[in-house]
């Protein structure tokens, strides 16, 4: 426990990717089993289902520290579990010896909910201060050390030199304390098996076109569709269960019921889209957003945001393995399942029939609706290979939408960019009528930026943000309004968080317009006009289905 | 005698503490004809005052960070020498602090106040150790006055510091320190767990770490980070000004971990606020422990708090059914410990 508590507190203050597998790596390779595997599910899925651990901290802390004392100090610290793990008495002369990660969890399995308090105040006085935050965090949930799933699994990887690929294969099959993964990834054992299990097999992905990639292509030879604006999924379902994942291998099924009842009764693994979709047509990424990430959906979510899958490929058939199969066929055998089963909340994306490279270029220029951001481009003969191998899929985004915006704020940024002002908050002119009836014109901001630039840009970009300060609160510093960015953007949606009433999607800084002046930056009429309408999307390009959006049987 | 009338010949004003019948303030916050220094931090020892008394170490460092002009006339007194100010009782008592900082113990008509300045009790090889006092008052500080402060033990940190910098050769470790005495400390007990390597300074450090030198705190071998070419830093241990670590002049070291050595380190919000990599909870001040041992210790019937926070410090003695007020003085800050 103790040294699973320095790996939490390092990680917290450590801002690099690099820094953080480093540290994920070292800690893998030293601890113990079965604390390690324990720690890695506490970093992954969590580790205790949900303690009435606000009770059980009332009722240490009664007789403990007196009232008024902890009100002070946690109004101070803002966090009740940290306030907790500081204020603890702490017996400096105590020999009992720091409980391990492993006796940690099986004492929390299997004690009643109202009997948390003393064994939770057993093992607290047992901990150091780190280690009394680390099982409060570790209790309380998910520990917030910003360290994703996948990014622990690549420290597997990394600790054992096996394929990212193969762990996540087999990540859903096993269970904690991991074990026989451990024993595997160390060469002392075999890989763990994930046969008949509704398993996460790594998904095949694209490349960005490139200018030089059209010349060893033929129109023959590939098959295009559009790029829906959602969430990539794989849906694994077999002996009655069913589950959703994300690219990364994250299982997401909690947060999208309806989809898990609809494939319920199948044995397939399937590649697709997530999608908010209504009377047929995709709504904007944004109506996606506030479906992921629940653990509790509510029936008024299901209701306002419905959730449907775009069917790119099929995987495993009836429980057959397809991958090895070639586009073309794969595409049949995906079409005759969808036709045997008709799974509801699904369709199979269309394919996009062009005559040559510039129909297809045509094609591309006229997407502008919402949910399309851009065109796939499939070879007819490959196979379903995991990760991104060369030559295979394309992906060709359509162009972004630029605007002219004026610079307003910059904030430091974190870790090797803490020298510099690199995150930018920009706006537009907005006219506005003064009290005395005159029209007044004020930079209203419209997003917020950190990326696009180079290093030498940055420095440029750093010095202009220094020399033009008007005020300066903590690390942001508000400009004189300027400097005009063209800003490159994916779309632009409505959104009540902003004064703008508008939000982009992917804000970059394309170009740093170091010669326009600021009064002939856009106007946010003219970035309203490219908002795409949630409601009036025409359904792009998809076959009609009746059964699009029968519910499922439960 | 006791504590009762004690505060009609010791008394706050607006500027600063005032001993009545010695005619003279202490840590006063503008400029008087006479002050008692308690230790050379700057919203202790400011300049312009007449006359000043003070140990001989906080007077060379008044000097170096203020110039020799900063006061009227400087008498240097030793601690445990006595003097009489007017009637009034003198005498210095080392705080644990920082070099030179001192209790000063009043004695006027058969009793004892003793304004602690600012002190700590955990062991300091830059400077001389806390010594209690018996007293009627005791005028303490309460800047880490809340029960979640707990300090770690100063030398377990450091070695924290030197295990980052063995685990991690190609980086500079910059590490942001408050430039009297913690600056300081934190060479020592790098110097005193076998760090024998050279230690590099940011410009506004050098001078007081030669002054340290001089006054006898041995830290071996410093130079300036100002001076050496881009590159050359890869596994160096660097001392700068907190404010220093994210700013311009820290590119220059390749990929530094940033350090911060301060008592607020304990508290994750303000390790997110300084924004660094290791933060390394070294105080120069009493903690929560400290600060009620002490108070216990003195045997003060009244105790008056100065700055910090004096709310909980406060309230925490009327529970403990001591006698104890805050003072609230201005012009004392704690940002930067």
């Amino acid at each position: 426990m103790q040294k699973f508590a320095v790996l939490l507190d390092s990680l917290t203050t450590t801002p690099s990717r690099n820094g953080k597998l480093a540290l994920l790596v070292e800690y893998f390779r030293s601890a113990p089993d079965p604390d390690r595997g324990y720690a890695l599910a506490a970093l992954t899925d969590g580790l205790f289902p949900r303690l009435p651990l606000r009770r059980a901290i009332g009722e240490l802390m009664t007789g403990r520290i007196d009232p008024v004392l902890y009100q002070m100090s946690r109004d101070y610290v803002g966090d009740t579990a940290e306030t907790v793990s500081l204020l603890w008495p702490e017996d400096r002369h105590s020999r009992r010896p720091s409980p391990g990660l492993s006796e940690v969890v099986s004492a929390f399995e299997m004690v009643p909910g109202n009997a948390v308090a003393p064994v939770l105040g057993d093992f607290l006085d047992r901990l150091d201060v780190r280690g009394r935050w680390a099982l409060l965090k570790l209790i309380g949930g998910a520990p917030r050390v910003g360290v994703s799933a996948r990014l622990a699994r690549t420290a597997l990887a990394h600790m054992s030199g096996h394929d990212l690929a193969d762990i996540e294969e087999i990540w859903h099959a096993i269970k904690p304390p991991y074990t026989g993964l451990f024993a595997w990834l160390e060469q002392r054992g075999p890989k763990p098996d994930a046969a008949g299990k509704p398993v996460f097999r790594p998904l095949m992905l694209a490349h960005p076109i490139e200018e030089g990639d059209w010349a060893n292509l033929s129109p023959s030879d590939i098959v295009a569709e559009w790029k829906w604006d959602g969430v990539r999924v794989q849906i694994a379902a077999g002996g009655g269960e069913v589950r959703i994942f994300s690219r990364s291998g994250d299982d997401i099924s909690v947060s999208f019921p309806e989809i898990v009842a609809a494939f319920q009764p199948y044995d397939a693994v399937l590649d697709g889209e997530l999608l908010v979709v209504r009377d047929g047509a995709v709504a904007p990424f944004n109506d996606l957003q506030q479906r992921l990430n629940r653990k509790t959906v509510t029936p008024k979510m299901l209701r306002g945001y419905p959730a449907f899958v775009r069917l790119y490929d099929i995987l495993i058939d009836d429980g057959e393995d397809v991958r090895a199969l070639t586009f073309d066929e794969r595409r049949m055998r995906l079409e005759a399942w969808h036709r045997r089963h008709r799974p509801a909340l699904t369709d199979v994306s269309a394919i996009v029939s062009f005559e040559d490279f510039k129909a297809l270029d045509e094609l591309w220029s006229g997407s502008r609706e919402a949910g399309i951001e851009g065109l796939m481009l499939k070879r007819r003969s490959s196979p379903y290979l995991s990760g991104r191998p060369k030559g295979h899929w394309w992906k060709w985004k359509r162009a972004a939408l630029t605007v002219d915006c004026v610079l307003m704020y910059a904030q430091r940024g974190s870790g090797k960019r803490s020298s510099y002002y690199s995150d930018y908050t920009f706006g537009v002119w907005r006219e506005i009528a003064s009290e005395d009836g005159e029209v007044v014109r004020e930079v209203v901001p419209v997003g917020k930026a950190y990326s696009g630039f180079t290093d030498e840009e940055l420095l440029l970009l750093d010095k202009f943000v220094r020399n033009h300060t008007l005020e300066q609160f903590g690390p942001v510093r508000a400009v004189e309004q300027t400097l005009v960015l063209e800003i490159a953007f994916d779309a632009v949606f409505p959104s009540t968080r902003h004064k703008s009433g508008l939000a982009m999607r992917f804000p970059r800084v394309h170009r740093i317009r170091w010669d326009k002046p600021a009064d002939e930056a856009d106007t946010l009429d003219s970035v309203q006009r490219l908002v795409v309408a949630t409601d009036t999307v025409e359904k792009a390009d998809q076959p009609a289905q009746g059964d699009l959006l029968e519910l499922p049987q439960r | 005698m006791g504590a009762a009338g004690v505060d009609k010949w010791l008394y706050p004003t607006d500027r600063g503490l005032y001993c009545e019948p010695g005619d003279f303030f202490i840590d006063p916050s503008r400029a008087v004809d006479r002050a008692i220094i308690t230790h050379g931090h700057s919203d202790h020892a400011r300049s312009g005052h007449g006359a000043v008394l003070a140990t001989p170490e906080t007077v060379e460092i008044m000097k170096v960070r203020m110039g020799p002009e900063c006061a009227g006339a400087f008498d240097a007194v030793l601690t445990g020498e006595t003097r009489s100010v007017g009637g009034v009782s003198v005498r210095l008592a080392p705080a644990g602090h920082i070099l030179g900082a001192a209790q000063v113990v009043l004695e006027w008509k058969g009793q004892r106040a003793v304004v602690s300045g600012d002190y700590k009790r955990a062991a300091d090889p830059t400077c001389a150790p806390f010594e209690l006092v018996p007293c009627d008052v005791f005028v303490t500080e309460a800047t880490f006055a809340l029960p979640v402060f707990r300090h770690e033990p100063a030398e377990t940190e450091v070695g924290r510091l030197l295990a980052s910098i063995a685990r991690q050769p190609e980086r500079a470790h910059l590490v942001g320190a408050y430039g009297l005495g913690k600056t300081q400390r934190v060479i020592k007990l790098a110097r005193d767990s076998g760090y024998d390597a050279p230690i590099y300074l940011h410009g506004a450090l050098v001078e007081l770490c030669a002054l340290y030198q001089r006054l006898g705190v041995d830290l071996g071998d410093l130079r300036p980070a100002t001076t050496e070419k881009h590159g050359d830093f890869a596994g160096a241990l660097v001392l700068c000004p907190p404010s220093s670590t994210d700013d311009r002049w820290s590119r220059r070291f390749p990929d530094p971990v940033t350090a911060f050595a301060s008592g607020w380190m304990r508290i994750k919000g303000r390790i997110r606020q300084s924004g660094v990599e290791l933060p390394l909870v070294i105080s120069d001040h009493a903690d929560w422990p400290e600060l009620l041992d002490t108070i216990v210790e003195t045997g003060a019937e009244d105790v008056w708090v100065t700055h910090g926070r004096d709310d909980a410090l406060v309230y925490q003695l009327g529970q403990m059914g001591r006698k104890a007020r805050a003072l609230s003085l201005v012009g004392f800050e704690d940002e930067d410990e």
